[in-house]
This record gives structure tokens, C-alpha cells and sequence, in this order.
């Protein structure tokens, strides 16, 4: 026996009154952990994909679908740009490195992307299997991709149009799969990596049927830029986007606005872009979180008068123990301890719950596989939200235990 | 044993006790007498260490007892003193056997179940050690406090009217427990009473009249 064991016999003596607080409790604890792990996971997600790329140049319009689009892979594109502009462009000497973007097909679901060598190499993607590309039509697949579509090194597939599962299939030129990209946790994972050219080649096909089919399985062509750089194409030659690195911080200043008023470009910060839709976001998460605190304000009241009131039955169990020998400070403590078992069991049952329900959601959502989000992480801030429910244990039963602490025995025992 | 010297006890102006000096011997038993208000309880919480008097001093043995700071005070009632009350005041939420632990915890002695079980089979309550309170009958929770009390083997125990809930066969159960148990520890007996069953079994007798 000691003070532990007596104040969770009694809290066990209560079990309604315990199941609704710890209820409520857990409640509150389970949806700031639901956001806390939500927003971290965005928030480092966003961030590593991003990590390299100063500026996107791509078609006018939405800055924030363009950032989304590129960066994320979550979004449409907003347009294509004319190589030769951006060929131009990327001359400037505020540019220290240019990474173009070729969007516009998927294969069940997972976007073709155009590009080269670089890009990977933005990521610190690395080879698992095969190879990277090199020639026009075959391609490198992220983990994700791979995993979930069970294609493997030699695999063949064709392309669809458009970023959704349902377009028309080109059913005239077939990728090659020759390598896949170990998981890096980044939007890698979730691409299919080939070179610019084929992308326009696929397109082609689709623009001159019939004419080049015979070109069909022929030699294989080396790709233009597989490694770097921009590819060779004609005057009409199209590109999505390209990923920009400034040389220094004059370009942030310099680029975007040149950009965006000298050419038919439009330039868009990541991070200033994020940031924007942080802020957007937070307006909601901001009001949900205030909701969680005040369920977990409403369930320390619930704790304060539920320890309140059955201490008004207990004063004799008080006097009592008093007077077998236990000092004031013994029942303060055993009082306290009431409180905080209850609102800890409530915050190790919001923690699983949190865990659980974040699980669920990133379960229910295939997006959010790409966006990364899972239950089974731990932040650090959780530690914060465990240390909260104590507190909020302490606070509620604080009053209550000065009360116990003050109890007179004689008079309590007296009043038989 | 205990030695009342001088002391005096009132609430603001009003005086309600003045005992100016008792002694009671190891193992001698005091009755105190006296109709409601006469200030029975009030003498019985001051020996007991529970309410501090007004002025005077309460030895138990060598021990001033309100020379002692709060909680060396508490710490010594747990030990020497036992408390024995008119209503059998149990912790509701334990198990018999838990509430003789917490008194063992509570008075800072070591928890010994065997100690437990030993005093509840000299009060006939042997098979009663995992029972929650609420499951025995009245007498049988009275004679759960009077463990309650023994467990420490007190120096001195006292006693609130102990029988005044309880029939005529209990009533005489318990105080023969208690004169008993008294008798097996040497410890001084002291019940306050306004029952007229306990009085002619006491030969020392004190009767408090209200001031």
C-alpha cells in the first residue's frame, strides 16, 4: 500500500466518473497530437522536397499550383514554356543551376517526369536496381512507384495522358523500365523518371498516328541532356517547368521580378509559396487546436469538480488518515497524485488514439502515402503534450488537495 | 503512562475543559463519563494528539505530545496511539486487508501482512481479509477499527463511543475485545462513553460535567 495504490483504488471506486474524464481528456490530447504530427510531417515533407530549389520558372498563373505542381507533384501543371525561352533564361548570370521539368503523363496514377540526371541528384536519390536512364523512352522509377505497381527492371508499360488514372493510354510508344530508385522519403519516390525526349516523342506519336510507327523498337537513341542541361529540341519544343538555383542572394531579389515582367514566364518562390499555404492552413488548424485545448480545459474542470465533490464525501477518509498517522503534506500529495493518474491515463489513451487515428486517416488517403504522413512517427512535441496533461492533472486537483491538506480532524471527527 | 498536567481547552472565552492533573498508569483503563457537550471527545482528540489544547502540557510516556511539531505529532499517533470511533470510519474504496496495509504505511511502520492477518484472526475476522468494507455488517467494521487500532501495538488506545451504534451483543463483543486487546499490548484504555452498558465494567472513572 502507499499513496499511489490508494489514490488509484480510489479512482477505480469512481469508474464512470473516471471513463469520462479520461474520455474527455484523451479527446483533447488525441486531436492536438492528430495536428501536431499532421503539421510536423507536412511541414518536413515540404521542406526536404524543396531544399535545393530556389525558384520555379514555369507558365503563368497561379504561383502556388506552380510550386505544387513541380516541387510537390500534387497539383496540375499550369502550362508549358518554350525551351528556347527558358534555354535563354538560364544564361542569366544571377542563374547558378537549372533543372527543366517535362509533366503531362502518368502511369496509373504515378507521373512520368522529364527531366535529367540533376534532378535526382537534387534529392540524393540513389540506384537500388539497374541503372539510371540514358536512352529516350526508358525510364527509372521511384521506390513507391515500383512497389505498388510490382514493376521491376525490364518491365515494359505504356504511358497515359493527363495525371489522372482514367486518361487514354498511348498505346504507340512503350517505357522501358531499366532502373529504380532506392526510397528516400522525398517526391522521388513517388515519380517515373526518363529524359525530356520522351515525353516529346511519346507526344509526337500521339500528334503524327500512324506515320512513324514503324520506327518502333528500333535503335535506341541516347538521350540529348540525360545528365544535365537542357535537351536539343526543335523551335516548337515545349517544356513544363525548370527548377532554379541562384548563384546569390541578388537573384532573389533580381530574377523573380525580371522574370515575371519581361517574359511570358512566371517565376515562384518554394518557400515563400509554402509559407503562404502554411498560412492559409493555419487559419483552420489554429481554430481545431483551440478547440483541443479547450476539451482539455473542460476536462480539468471535470477533473477539479469530480475530485471536489467526492472529497466532500471522503473528509472523513481524510481525518482518518490523519489522524493513523499521515501528515498534511501526505494527503496534498495522495490528492494530487488523483488528479494527475487521471488526466495521464487520459494522455496516454489520446497519445494511442492520436497514433491510431493519424494511421487511419493515412491509410484511408492514398495521397497522403505521397505526401508522406504515417501514424507510426514520434515528435518530439509529443513529450511537451504528455508533460501538458500532467500539468493540467496537477492544476485541477491543486484546490481540492489544499483542501485535504487543511482538513481539521478534530472537528471533522467530532461531528459523528 | 499519560500525564495530563494543567491543561486547559476552549473555544475563544469559553472555557469547556480544565483538568489540572491526572495521571493514568500502564495498563490501567479510564472510563470518562458525561452527558453530550460535556467535553468528552474534546479530551479524547487532545490525548490523542488530534486538537491542540490551550494551554497544559499531555505526556505520553516521556513524550510531550504537543511539544512535537505537527507532523513528528502525527507520525507519533500513528505508532502509540490508537484511535478507536463511534461510527467504524473505513476507507470505503480499499479491501479490509488494504486499509490495515495503509495504516502500516501511513504511520511509517513496514507493511507486514502476516502482522495483518494475525490481528484480524484475534478479532475473529480472518475470512474477512479480502472483503471490501461495504460487504460487512456493522459490528464486524467495528471490529475492523479496533485491528485498525491494534496493528501498532499502541501504547495507548482510545476509544469514542465505541458501541453506541451498536445491539446490546455487540456492544459487549467489542468491549471485551478491546479490554482484551488492551490487556495482551499493556496499553492504557481510555473510552469516552454516555452508555450506560460500559459503565460497571471500569473502576477508574472520569466524569466531565459541562462547565
Amino acid at each position: 500500500m502507499n499513496l499511489f495504490s490508494l489514490s488509484w483504488n480510489y479512482i477505480k471506486s469512481k469508474p464512470l466518473n473516471t471513463v469520462l474524464n479520461v474520455l474527455l481528456m484523451s479527446l483533447g490530447i488525441a486531436i492536438i497530437l492528430v495536428l501536431l504530427l499532421l503539421n510536423s510531417q507536412l511541414e518536413e515533407n515540404l521542406g526536404k522536397n524543396k531544399r535545393g530549389i530556389d525558384l520555379v520558372v514555369g507558365a503563368k498563373g497561379s504561383p502556388l499550383q506552380l510550386i505544387l505542381a513541380n516541387v510537390y507533384h500534387i497539383d496540375f501543371p499550369t502550362g508549358n514554356i518554350k525551351l528556347k525561352e527558358a534555354k535563354t533564361l538560364v544564361r542569366n548570370r544571377l542563374i547558378k543551376s537549372a533543372i527543366p521539368l517535362a509533366l503531362g503523363d502518368n502511369y496509373r496514377g504515378f507521373r512520368i517526369v522529364g527531366t535529367n540526371h540533376d534532378y535526382v541528384n537534387l534529392y540524393q536519390g540513389e540506384v537500388e536496381a539497374g541503372e539510371m536512364w540514358k536512352n529516350n523512352l526508358d525510364v527509372t522509377l521511384g521506390a513507391n512507384v515500383a512497389k505498388r505497381l510490382s514493376l521491376k527492371v525490364g518491365d515494359e508499360f505504356f504511358g497515359a495522358h493527363g495525371m489522372s488514372v482514367s486518361d487514354l493510354e498511348h498505346d504507340e510508344a512503350s517505357y522501358h523500365v531499366i532502373g529504380i530508385l532506392a526510397a528516400s522519403g522525398s517526391v522521388l519516390d513517388n515519380l517515373i523518371l526518363t529524359n525530356i525526349e520522351s515525353v516529346w516523342q511519346v507526344h509526337d506519336h500521339e500528334e503524327e498516328e500512324g506515320e512513324e510507327e514503324h520506327e518502333h523498337g528500333e535503335e535506341p537513341v541516347l538521350g540529348s541532356a540525360y545528365k544535365t542541361g537542357f535537351p536539343e529540341g526543335d523551335e516548337d519544343a515545349e517544356i513544363t517547368s525548370m527548377l532554379v538555383q541562384f548563384r546569390s542572394a541578388m537573384g532573389a531579389v533580381q530574377l523573380p521580378r525580371m522574370i515575371n515582367a519581361n517574359t511570358n514566364m512566371q517565376a515562384a518562390s518554394p518557400a515563400f509559396e509554402t509559407q503562404r499555404l502554411f498560412s492559409l492552413l493555419g487559419v483552420g488548424v489554429n481554430m481545431i487546436r483551440s478547440f483541443a485545448y479547450i476539451i482539455i480545459i473542460i476536462s480539468g474542470l471535470s477533473i477539479f469538480i469530480s475530485l471536489y465533490n467526492s472529497l466532500k464525501d471522503r473528509k472523513y477518509d481524510l481525518a482518518i488518515m490523519r489522524s493513523l498517522g499521515a501528515s498534511r503534506s501526505k494527503l496534498f500529495v495522495h490528492v494530487i497524485i488523483e488528479g494527475v493518474i487521471i488526466t495521464l491515463l487520459g494522455g496516454l489513451f489520446g497519445f494511442v488514439l492520436g497514433h491510431a487515428l493519424v494511421e487511419i486517416l493515412a491509410g484511408y488517403y492514398e495521397k497522403s502515402e505521397e505526401v508522406g504522413i504515417t501514424g507510426l512517427v514520434f515528435v518530439n512535441q509529443e513529450l511537451i503534450v504528455l508533460l501538458l496533461s500532467i500539468g493540467v492533472g496537477i492544476v485541477s486537483a491543486l484546490l481540492p488537495a489544499f483542501s485535504a491538506y487543511r482538513t481539521d480532524i478534530s472537528k471533522v471527527l467530532a461531528q459523528d | 503512562m499519560i500525564l495530563i498536567d494543567n491543561l486547559k481547552f476552549g473555544y475563544s472565552e469559553q472555557q469547556i475543559l480544565s483538568i489540572s492533573r491526572m495521571e493514568i498508569k500502564e495498563s490501567e483503563h479510564l472510563l470518562i463519563l458525561g452527558n453530550s457537550g460535556s467535553g468528552k471527545t474534546t479530551l479524547l482528540h487532545i490525548l490523542g494528539g488530534l486538537l491542540s489544547p490551550k494551554a497544559g502540557k499531555v505526556l505520553i510516556g516521556e513524550t510531550d505530545l504537543y511539544g512535537l511539531s505537527g507532523s513528528q505529532r502525527d507520525k507519533y499517533r500513528g505508532q502509540n496511539i490508537g484511535l478507536v470511533f463511534q461510527k467504524a470510519h473505513l476507507i470505503s474504496a480499499l479491501s479490509v486487508q488494504d486499509n490495515l496495509l495503509l495504516t502500516q504505511y501511513l504511520s511509517g511502520t513496514a507493511q507486514d501482512k502476516g502482522r495483518v492477518h494475525e490481528v484480524l484472526t484475534e478479532l475473529n475476522l480472518g475470512d474477512k481479509m479480502t472483503k471490501k468494507v461495504r460487504q460487512l455488517s456493522q459490528g464486524e467494521q467495528q471490529r475492523v477499527t479496533i485491528a485498525r487500532a491494534l496493528l501498532n501495538r499502541p501504547r495507548v488506545i482510545l476509544a469514542d463511543e465505541p458501541t453506541a451504534s451498536l445491539d446490546d451483543h455487540n456492544a459487549e463483543v467489542v468491549l471485551n475485545m478491546l479490554k482484551a486487546q488492551a490487556e495482551k499490548y499493556q496499553a492504557s484504555l481510555i473510552i469516552a462513553t454516555h452508555d450506560q452498558r460500559v459503565k460497571d465494567q471500569f473502576d477508574l472513572q472520569l466524569n466531565l460535567h459541562a462547565l
